[in-house]
């Protein structure tokens, strides 16, 4: 495992992945979901499968906004700004991403106004100075990032500007993590649950997935310990036959989530009756499209979008790598045609996606970092 | 964008309530404090900042153990250049101090 001198009680991360090794019974499998694509990146790059047994299993999910977002989007989102003076405005993380004409940046390089925002409010205060244009938002993320755009259309709504607008690809957490439990070939036994996403959503909106579903969730934090801790939790439960949903992160989740921010999101979107999730096909009531009550500053109602759709590449096993039947090496174009310089599949998009995670991580094998070997 | 930054509130606006100086490993930006209306920070608290907007209040040696964490993710210069970015990169005080 790396980096382990790095964080406060390194001593306490070796006895938690001694208890877990003690918890693990031999006889049993685990195959443990994590969520969230920040813990993805952490549990590659800590190398945290160094220090744990060989029958605990981390899948991981489909929480990394950029990889689910499906092409045809992006092309949707870049045919608004080939027309009429608008500017594109996006985080950084989308400006590599590809659509069928190339990626925002390189329709940049075409001559297209786009330009990198780090924060919504950015691009509403970019419309302000620029009366003449219109600027779009092409906004992305679950409910970590949504309340901070619902927050600043509330803002341009109560100003009247009128040369500002949301392309909304929000998305929630809970429908997907439904669709995996729905999905046929599921072989999942617990999850680890987001961080950040919690903070807005809190913990009682997981309580199906423990009493319908059957599956304990522990919501997690992101160092090391905190990721084993959550591990902990998880084997404790499942050894007991229980199901239930535990806050690991208690520090900065509290279990009702931040009250302003859901209302936020409340006053300004509502559930889109479908949407397409890249690697998984269509899941119900799982995006966030803006509010009649904000049609105005919604780029979807003010301009002609072409709803382009484009159906990932046969050979790209992204559905079986998101729902843990495959791993990220084991799909047929791993690392050959699909690799984060070119990436064909979704999960190969961002470093928040495992494909990129495991290929940077564990594929290309750079770890060249202070190694601790576990105390088997 | 799923990592948290964390980040010291220095200051708020008097004229805008929700609008706060907040310090990250020295650079100085305004954030949003919009989304924490039932638990407004003031000044000398610690929050955890996403997309420019204050999510959670947090605690000195969290802030410290989360910076600690996206050091070892590597995403430390990448939490920096977001944090400059704000306002559009024109910054009220490039460095402080």
């Amino acid at each position: 495992m790396r980096f382990v001198d790095e964080f406060r009680e390194p001593e306490l991360i070796t006895k938690t992945a001694d208890e877990i090794r003690r918890l693990a019974d031999p006889k049993r499998h685990y195959r443990l979901m994590e969520v969230c694509g920040g813990h993805t990146h952490a549990i590659y790059r800590f190398g945290l499968k160094d220090i744990l047994p060989d029958n605990i299993e981390l899948i991981h999910g489909p929480g990394c906004p950029v990889c689910v977002l499906p092409m045809g989007r992006i092309d949707d989102g870049l045919s608004i700004a080939h027309d009429s003076p608008v500017i594109f405005t996006a985080f950084g993380d989308m400006m590599r991403v590809p659509g069928t004409q190339g990626s925002p940046l390189e329709h940049k390089a075409r001559g297209m106004d786009v330009r990198i925002v780090y924060s919504p409010t950015d691009a509403l205060k970019l419309a302000r100075k620029s009366p003449e244009k219109h600027v779009m938002f092409f906004a992305i993320g679950f409910e970590t990032t949504a309340p901070s755009t619902a927050l600043t259309l509330m803002r341009a709504k109560a100003e009247g500007l009128r040369n500002f607008s949301v392309f909304s690809n929000h998305v929630t957490i809970i429908p997907a993590i439904r669709a995996i439990l729905d999905s046929p070939d599921m072989r999942l036994d617990a999850f680890i649950g987001p961080g950040h996403v919690s903070t807005v959503i809190g913990c009682r909106p997981y309580e199906w997935i423990a009493k319908d579903a059957g599956k304990p969730i522990v919501v997690s934090g992101f160092e090391p310990l905190d990721m084993l801790q959550a591990i902990v939790m998880i084997l404790r439960q499942l050894n007991a036959g229980e199901a239930r949903v535990e806050n690991q992160y208690k520090r900065v989740v509290p279990w009702e989530g931040n009250r302003s921010a859901l209302k936020a999101m409340g006053e300004v979107f509502q559930l889109r009756p479908y949407f397409e999730w890249r690697g998984m096909g269509f899941i119900s009531q799982s995006a966030l499209r803006l509010r009649d009550g904000y049609a105005e500053w919604d780029s979807e109602q003010r301009f002609h979008i072409p709803g382009v759709r484009v159906t990932d590449p046969k050979a790209a096993q992204c559905g079986e790598v998101l729902k843990g039947v495959l791993q990220p090496h084991q799909c047929k174009l791993f690392g050959r045609e699909c690799t984060p310089e070119h990436p064909v599949g979704a999960l190969m998009v961002s470093s928040e996606g495992s494909c990129a995670a495991y290929f940077n991580y564990e594929h290309r094998k750079t770890a060249s970092m202070s190694l601790v070997s576990p105390t088997a | 964008m799923c990592l948290a930054i964390p980040g010291k509130i220095v200051g708020i606006s008097s004229d805008n309530q929700n609008s706060a100086l907040v310090e990250v490993a020295g650079v100085r930006r305004t954030v949003d404090l919009g989304l924490l209306e039932d638990d407004k920070p003031k000044t000398g608290d610690w929050i955890l900042i996403h997309v420019g907007f204050a999510m959670s209040k947090i605690s000195e040696q969290d802030a410290l153990d989360q910076m600690n964490t996206l050091r070892a993710l590597g995403e430390s210069e990448a939490a920096l250049e977001e944090v400059r970015g704000y306002g559009l990169g024109e910054g009220e005080n490039r460095k402080a101090g």
